[in-house]
């Protein structure tokens, strides 16, 4: 690596003193619990054994790559593939990258902060590398590019710092699949993004989990939006884990950029979840939207967060949570926030929390559905929404996803 | 002919409440019988009885399908064996479309639903969440789709007529009368109209949780616009009952 500068030697001066930083929200997890070495028997993706192909296939990610732009692939803390087929893009390692361009070092830890926490700082201090992808200027992509993040062996941490970049008028389409091999039950993800998005640009990004249940899982994810720039985030997380803890935010600093963030949680067996999306608003004609649909059921526990912040005028924010409890013994706390720090922001949340209805089971028991037939297809139903903002293609690939998903656990 | 259902002294509570008292009465294969009564009166809870809702307590007497005893059967169960419903204001189902509803009736019975979706104006919506955003007068159509693909031998109809404007009554009485032509059906009315579509044989009259009177349903309609419930109850052949 090129020698550091003075801005990223204070940043990483800042990680060194966080490293016991307790995180604000979320169990704090023992990182000691967790191993550091993990040799990876697979050295490209075309080696990957059919079981891992399966594996990730369930996190969205496809092996043969059809219908994807290009694909990155890293298992533990091995980077199996960094490649893409579309020209405009660039696809590559974060480690590599950050040989390859004296600039990239100018953006790591601005859009998430190197000491928020321990696990950020200890990414910071030591990561495992992770994705860089870029559309350079101008280049509107039609296929999305994937992302895999695969623990292999039990009880392995894994820390990727990611940096996404869209230059000036380039539209980049993401799917993130991060998950377990069937046969590991425990491990620690810590997963930095960075989206920096320019004047114009477009981000869709689509991040499905796929854990384990004594999996812990700690995204910290920061967005930067310049002037018109559209950034849309989803996140998918149908499966067990231990406990899962995230709270995206993204900076709208650009005149007239729009965000929208939308969850869909299933919780189940006795995962604990944290969830929730954060849009700071810092120019005017700047919109975001935050959106999730949460399920709780055995002993699960979920919080839905959101965090709309208007800081000047002429700004709009709308926050929405729906949450269904389907157990006596799981919970949902739905915590929306609205901040105005000027006078003419309009910001609103609806939220809404319970059991499901007796009378929509009952009506389609009269369609000849048992009761719990009735239950799966209204979670189903609630579950199954509208994923805006993407492509049709990708909307459809999308959708084709979350069906999977859904297929599994109803 | 044989009866199709069979109320016998069927006494119901809801929430300690008696709802229905000592009704006794039967279908026959084959026969519409029309339900009229005030608010307030037992009709709708005698056919969420009838359909097993669980809120709706059997205290006493029984119900019998096609012979067999459904007092304790669970909703689906009576659905299976014949039953089939279209409910006065049913729930609004989000992500569930109206193609769900007539793929679950359906199975393989009639699987040609875009021409029955047509007849019933209904073709827009098939792919919309059921019940969501739908006026009155559709969703009374979307129930009958749904009976219309399912093809019930019993069916009980909730007040399709209201909220359904006159231009599309017409549409909803001939789509039942053709549905039911060859079947059985309890309708239940409150005012009527739909009957001027619609052949009943034979109408029942409740009045506070009791059967207070049957016979010829354009006599009782008759009857129930010039004295009102009150004054029908109150002639000597109800008297009598």
């Amino acid at each position: 690596m090129p020698r550091m500068s003075k801005k990223l030697a204070e940043k990483l001066k800042k990680a060194e003193e966080a490293k016991e930083k307790k995180p604000l929200l979320g169990p704090e997890v023992d990182i000691e619990k967790f191993t550091e070495e993990a040799e990876t028997e697979v050295e490209s993706l075309e080696n990957l054994p059919e079981e891992y192909q399966e594996d990730a296939l369930r996190a969205g990610v496809v092996t043969n790559e059809q219908g994807r732009a290009g694909t990155f692939f890293q298992i533990n803390q091995s980077v199996l593939c960094a490649r893409t087929k579309e020209a405009g893009l660039e696809v590559l390692s974060t480690t590599q990258a950050l040989e390859k361009y004296d600039w990239l070092e100018d953006y790591l830890w601005e859009a998430v902060a190197p000491d928020a926490d321990k696990y950020t700082a200890l990414t910071a201090l030591k990561p495992h590398h992770g994705y860089f992808i870029r559309a350079k200027k101008g280049v509107k992509s039609t296929f999305p590019l994937q992302a895999c993040l695969f623990i292999s062996k039990q009880g392995v941490i894994q820390r990727v710092h990611n940096i996404i970049i869209a230059e000036e008028d380039s539209e980049l389409h993401i799917i993130t699949g991060c998950t377990t091999s069937r046969h590991v039950s425990s491990g620690f993800h810590i997963g930095i993004s960075e989206f920096f998005l320019k004047k114009g640009a477009k981000i869709t990004f689509t991040m499905i989990h796929n854990w384990a249940p004594e999996v812990e899982v700690r995204p910290r994810t920061g967005a930067i939006l310049e002037e018109g720039a559209t950034f849309i985030s989803n996140y998918i997380c149908l499966r067990p884990v231990n406990t899962l803890q995230l709270y995206p935010t993204a900076y709208l600093k650009g005149k007239g950029s729009r965000v929208r963030f939308q969850s869909i949680l299933y919780g189940q067996k006795n995962s604990v979840m944290d969830v929730g999306s954060r849009a700071v608003l810092q120019a005017v004609d700047t919109k975001a939207e935050i959106l999730s649909r949460v399920v709780a059921t055995d002993q699960a526990q979920i919080t839905a967060r959101g965090h709309l912040k208007g800081e000047v005028n002429e700004i709009k924010g709308h926050l929405e949570c729906q949450g269904l409890l389907l157990s006596p013994q799981s919970s949902i706390v739905a915590i929306p926030e609205l901040e105005a720090r000027a006078e003419k922001v309009e910001l609103s949340h609806e939220a809404a929390v319970g059991k499901i209805a007796e009378e929509e089971i009952l009506y389609l028991m009269s369609r000849g559905l048992t009761a719990d037939e009735a239950t799966s297809l209204i979670v189903r139903g609630f579950l199954n929404v509208d994923i805006e903002g993407l492509p049709p293609a990708l909307e459809a690939e999308t959708r084709k996803l979350l069906e999977m998903d859904l297929e599994k656990i109803l | 002919m044989a009866n199709i259902l069979e109320v016998k002294n069927l006494t119901v509570e809801v929430d300690g409440k008696r709802l229905l008292k000592s009704l006794s009465f039967s279908i026959e294969e084959g026969e519409t019988v029309a339900l009229f009564g005030p608010n307030g009166a037992g009709k709708s809870s005698l056919l969420y009885t009838i359909l097993g809702f669980p809120n709706y307590k059997v205290k006493e007497g029984k119900i019998l399908f096609k012979g067999k005893d459904i007092t304790d059967f669970p909703v689906n169960e009576r659905i299976k064996i014949g039953l089939g419903v279209s409910f006065q204001n049913p729930p609004r189902l989000r992500g569930v479309k109206l193609i769900d509803m007539l793929n679950l009736v359906g199975k393989e019975k009639n699987d040609d639903y875009q021409t029955l979706a047509l007849r019933l104006k209904m073709d827009g919506f098939l792919f919309r969440d059921v019940n969501r955003g739908f006026s009155g007068g559709e969703i009374k159509r979307s129930e009958i789709l749904q009976l219309l693909v399912q093809q019930p031998d019993l069916a009980l109809l909730d007040e399709p007529d209201s909220g359904v404007d006159l231009e599309n009554i017409e549409l909803v009485g001939k789509e039942i009368e053709e549905l039911i032509k060859d079947r059985s059906a309890l309708l239940i009315t409150h005012h009527g109209h739909i009957l001027n579509y619609i052949s009943a044989d034979r109408a029942l009259v409740l009045y506070e949780g009791r059967l207070a009177c049957q016979g010829k349903p354009d006599k009782i309609l008759a009857e129930i616009k010039e004295k009102g419930y009150s004054g029908c109850v109150e002639c000597p052949e109800c008297q009598r009952n």
